[in-house]
């Protein structure tokens, strides 16, 4: 699909009338001298996701120097842990992340379950699986087409936000939410699968992949994509283990890294599948947005296999303690799972009371959208900004919690 | 050779231009030039069939302002796609806060955001309106006991509409846009007026939470 | 896995291993061994991958309890290097030139807990919070619901219950 030799594409500016750095290798910015220009992309921006904002310093139209602030969205989530209950954490828990609150369920869940040993049923497996990879591509639908929607083509995003919704249907009709579901709770699943449950999903996935037809045509096809996306945003593979890259961004630069292969969690290590990883290692825009592509298609197919294979009928809630005065014996675990941005984890201390110790979430924007996103953006030019930043898929919520 | 470092380009240093009554003005390119006049109440028209007029174009032409400062925001895309269509009864998303006439706090709202948030409300142009999504905006939510989310935003910024739920459905949200077109209609949102004559008030509720002031009192 | 820790007593004086899963190892250091520890399982034992930096507060017992979780990809297994360090006077090593995204963690720790880390870069940058004058927030000390009260206004009527008891008066009133 892609070409190894892409990011050499890349036609070089002349950057010799521009300002030069100094032995040392810093560009010092003089703000005063009136050859550079301070921006601020966002947060109230529409090239943005979420509630983040970028402070670019710019010279003509390259960015010279980018720093990423968050904040804006910070609740201080950690810290009202302390006053609530491990039961009360867990509708809180779900607000973590907007666009896909079902790894965080999850998470919380299998570490209450590690630290007090509770057996999880096989049927609550299977649903909490079958959770969470719709969560996962409800998440791929509105956040595969944006790759387009950042370089002007809007009409990909109408259509996999339509088809978001009707996944969101799905879940309204599974749990009674369509955001927050609060489905995977400790011990089990909240409940079973509505009659012509199965059926209605199967026709949703079949439009996905009509969908994914389309969205090829419109979107990856396109020749302005193409031109503005290959070579564009280039991560270096030899950046990923420094700078804790991972999930699709890594496999887009040829690492297969995948937690449910990887650390099989539930019941991911008796289904049949394999990330798709660029193996020529691309690692620019397109190649992010193919790998995106790829894991959407996998996804449907995961969910139709899942259908296919899970038990009919069975126990969804195993032995849990008086859920409300849950004590958790002292301990500490790191929990992880594998969301459609990539390793999903929570660190949790117990101390033996109701109350939690410390809940720490560790998600993968915290890096890519600091670290790698300040390196990267550093002589890009200013339109390619926010396509760079969404093939990151950064989420805000999740740095700042 | 010129050094580069210190090389000022002319058409950036200050200088003199004159004015339209022929006085002398000293424009420096690099400074920034704000209105520090502050916000005036606006009075209805005298005859009571132009405000109604005024009001049914304002009512039937709502323009959101793209901020999305909550989770509910996620709940504005389903809104302004086909599904539930925002668009055809005349809401519409805008970019800068110059065009817009309504301005959605979707959900908490951080005290670092607050700080955006009314800076952009008092950019915006008069007539305007806020909406509120969500229960944080009412009460604090399940935020209460947070220490940088506020409890009720109708103390910092006059609020129209709420829309409640966590979050509200994108049907809600529709409702919510019926309901504030009917307070439009009957010149109720009064919203914007209530800000200028409480602005002593609301400036001063805003200031015991933002700590480091750094911009004019009211920056339009 | 087992050998890896055998490795790790034999170079440094661990002070005590706890097995959470087959695949996660705590592993408590003394405050200076913690970052050669880290540096050796990265460079050694390839432990590639920074997951997280964080702490948990041990307020009764006067520590901080630092957390250095690496994971390694060939054995797809974690080590926690778990160090204590002094609650009053939080200084800690800096991590930054083992990952490039360690000083954001650093930097956040610094804003949260107070924690020292002297040479990380843009440490004393503000990372979530704005203009805060207060105790770090993430220090248990720091009383949320108060402050909360106190700075914003609380809606009238507003009343929480503790779940266990408040459950029992309603539903079971005679137990």
């Amino acid at each position: 699909m892609s070409n190894s030799n892409n990011h050499k594409l890349l036609i070089k500016t002349d950057r010799s009338s521009y300002p030069q750095p100094d032995e040392s290798g810093k560009l010092q910015v003089d703000l005063d001298s009136g050859k550079y220009v301070k921006v601020w992309h966002g947060p109230n921006h529409p090239g943005v996701t979420g509630n983040m904002s970028l402070e670019l310093t710019l010279c003509g139209d390259e960015v010279v120097e980018a720093k990423t602030h968050v904040g804006y969205l910070h609740r201080g989530f950690e810290k009202i842990f302390e006053r609530r209950t491990w039961m009360q954490c867990f509708p809180t828990v779900v607000r973590m992340c907007v666009p896909e609150p079902d790894s965080n369920e999850y998470n919380l869940a299998a570490s209450m379950e590690e630290l007090s040993n509770v057996e999880v049923p096989e049927y609550a497996q299977w649903m909490r699986t079958l959770v969470l990879e719709m969560a996962r591509i409800s998440n791929l639908l509105r956040l595969l087409p944006a790759h387009g929607g950042t370089m002007g083509l809007g009409l990909g995003v109408q259509w996999g936000v339509y088809l978001r919704d009707l996944i969101l249907d799905r879940f309204e009709e599974l749990t009674g939410a369509r955001i927050y579901h609060m489905y995977i709770i400790p011990g089990g699943v909240r409940g079973k699968m509505p009659d012509g449950f199965k059926k209605r999903l199967i026709s949703n996935l079949d439009d996905i992949d009509d969908f994914l037809i389309r969205l090829k045509r419109l979107v990856i096809d396109n020749a302005v994509f193409k031109k503005r996306s290959i070579g564009t945003g280039y991560i270096n593979p030899s950046w990923v283990d420094k700078y804790g890259i991972v999930g699709p961004n890594a496999r887009a630069a040829g690492y297969k890294r995948d937690v449910r292969k990887d650390n099989p969690y539930l019941i991911y290590d008796q289904l049949d599948f394999e990330p798709y990883v660029d193996n020529e290692a691309a690692s620019d825009i397109f190649s992010r947005t193919w790998v995106r592509f790829m894991d959407l298609k996998y996804g449907v197919e995961m969910i139709r296999q899942i259908l296919d294979k899970m038990p009919n009928d069975g126990e969804i809630l195993g032995k849990i303690p008086n859920a409300l005065n849950w004590k958790i014996p002292t301990g500490q675990t790191y929990v992880r799972s594998e969301s459609s941005r990539g390793e999903y984890g929570f660190f949790a201390v117990a101390d033996g009371s109701e109350y939690p110790r410390r809940i720490n979430l560790r998600g993968p924007s915290y890096t890519h959208a600091i670290a790698l996103l300040e390196k990267l953006l550093v002589n890009a030019n200013i339109s390619d900004v926010s396509a760079i930043m969404v093939s990151l898929a950064t989420c805000p919520p999740e740095i700042e919690r | 050779m010129e050094d580069k470092k210190t090389f000022i380009d002319p058409d950036l240093t200050k200088r003199t231009v004159i004015g339209p009554n022929g006085e002398d003005i000293t424009v420096d390119p690099i400074q920034d030039y704000f209105c520090d006049a502050l916000p005036k109440k606006h009075e209805p028209k005298r005859a009571k069939i132009f405000e109604n007029f005024f009001n049914w174009a304002r009512a039937e032409s709502i323009w959101v302002l793209g901020f999305g400062t909550g989770c509910g925001s996620i709940e504005l895309y389903p809104l302004l796609t086909p599904r539930f269509d925002a668009y055809r009864f005349g809401v519409q998303m805008r970019p800068t806060p110059r065009q817009a006439n309504l301005m959605i706090i979707s959900g908490y709202l951080s005290v670092k955001t607050l700080k955006r948030a009314i800076r952009s409300y008092e950019q915006m142009q008069n007539p305007k309106f806020v909406m509120a999504l969500g229960s944080c905006t009412i009460n604090g939510g399940m935020y209460f006991d947070s220490y940088n989310t506020i409890n009720r935003l109708d103390k910092y910024m006059p609020v129209d509409v709420y829309v409640a739920g966590c979050m509200p459905r994108p049907e809600a949200i529709l409702a919510g846009f019926e309901a504030l077109k009917k307070r439009i209609k009957a010149g109720k949102a009064e919203g914007a007026n209530l800000y200028a004559e409480n602005f002593e008030t609301y400036k001063a509720n805003q200031k015991k939470i933002i700590r480091d002031w750094n911009m004019p009192d009211y920056n339009w | 896995m087992e050998k890896i820790i055998q490795h790790l007593q034999g170079a440094f004086d661990v002070k005590a291993v706890k097995k959470q899963r087959n695949d996660l190892y705590f592993v408590t250091v003394g405050k200076d061994q913690a970052i050669p520890a880290v540096t050796y399982l990265r460079d050694a034992e390839g432990f590639s991958h920074l997951v997280m930096i964080t702490v948990a507060d041990w307020m009764e017992k006067g520590v901080f309890e630092l957390n250095y979780i690496v994971h390694n990809y060939q054995l797809h297994a974690d080590i926690s290097i778990c160090t204590n360090i002094d609650r009053e006077e939080a200084t800690m090593h800096s991590a930054h030139h083992l990952w490039e995204q360690a000083w954001t963690y650093q930097r956040e720790l610094k804003e949260m807990y107070g924690i020292e880390f002297p040479g990380s870069p843009r440490v004393d940058e503000s990372f979530n919070l704005e203009g805060w004058d207060n105790i770090p927030p993430m220090r248990r000390e720091f009383d949320t619901l108060k402050y909360a009260n106190e700075t914003f206004f609380p809606r009238p009527g507003r009343v929480s219950h503790d779940p266990a008891t408040y459950m029992k008066q309603k539903l079971y009133p005679n137990e």
